[in-house]
């Protein structure tokens, strides 16, 4: 249920910011089932090692992930609870939608079937 | 349940959902087409709807507020950027005199005829989550409100949001 949501909006608008760019989304797929390092992502993407890092940082800032020293590597993983959160957010508009369908099925039923 | 499906997608910030009616998909467009029929179902029960505007056609724009119970308004306005009868149409959603390309939201309807009547199927992207915020008035009165509880409906669609925690689950029993 959407309880905790009001948090700060700063919060929630650097959680959506860093969810609405295409790489920043792969990378939190990609982390969401392994602990990829920052070097293997870059090698994934056409773009300079400098350029993913910075992807990676406005992911980090935004919650959704941690970065983890791992030997001479850094390691990337989802925070979980900010991923939630911004599920929760939707539910919030699941709820919205079921009343707003169940009083269109209402306003159909008055006018006569 | 006139709601039978419901799709989230947080990585894309996607919110899909499809309700399927007992009456002709004429009926059902119409109740789009006419904002006397819109506003009394687009407004949650505690803020009712009013259409102040309603030009359903390619870069018309609708116009609404809502009434919240404190009194106070929240506007709202659309910008039909598709409109084909009685199939379809899409609007960019946004918030009162929101005459700019960033509008917050953008929301697609369709509207097909099945076995049993006809089925509409409303999908909507957010641009970010300032976009959410800006579309959703009343955010927190609407979470009080009792609202129907998410159910085995949800289980059905699958492809929820669900599906993407079982992973994270997966990953950190991995640990």
């Amino acid at each position: 249920m959407v309880v905790r949501i009001r948090e700060t909006d700063e919060a929630l608008n650097q959680l959506f910011r860093a969810l609405a760019d295409g790489t920043r989304r792969d990378i939190l797929a990609r982390s969401l089932t392994e602990t990829p390092s920052v070097s293997a992502l870059a090698a994934r993407y056409e773009m300079s090692f400098a350029a993913v890092q910075k992807h990676v940082a406005v992911l980090e800032r935004a919650g959704l992930i941690q970065k983890r020293a791992s030997g001479r590597e850094q390691r990337v993983s989802t925070n979980r609870a900010r991923l939630q959160r911004a599920g929760e957010l939707l539910d919030y508009f699941e709820s919205v939608w079921r009343q707003r369908m169940a009083q269109l099925d209402d306003v159909l039923g008055s006018k006569g079937r | 349940m006139p709601l039978t499906s419901v799709t989230k997608d947080a990585r894309t910030l996607t919110f899909t959902a499809v309700g399927d009616y007992p009456v002709p998909q004429q009926r059902l467009w119409d109740a789009f087409a006419d904002p006397r029929q819109l506003e009394r179902f687009w407004g949650p029960p505690f803020a009712p709807a009013t259409f102040t505007r309603h030009d359903f056609t390619v870069g018309g724009r609708a116009e609404y507020f809502l009434t919240l119970p404190e009194g106070k308004t929240w506007s709202g306005s659309w910008k039909f950027t598709a409109v084909n009868p009685i199939s379809s149409f899409a609007a960019q959603d946004g918030e009162d005199n929101a005459e700019d390309e960033n509008m917050p939201a953008s929301m697609t309807f369709t509207f097909e005829t099945t076995p049993t009547g006809s089925r509409l199927t409303i999908v909507t992207r957010f641009s970010s989550l300032e976009a959410m915020e800006q579309t959703a008035p009343g955010m927190e009165q609407g979470a009080r409100a009792a609202m129907p509880q998410l159910d085995a409906l949800l289980a059905e669609s699958g492809v929820s949001a669900a599906t993407a925690w079982d992973g994270i689950d997966a990953s950190a029993e991995r640990r």
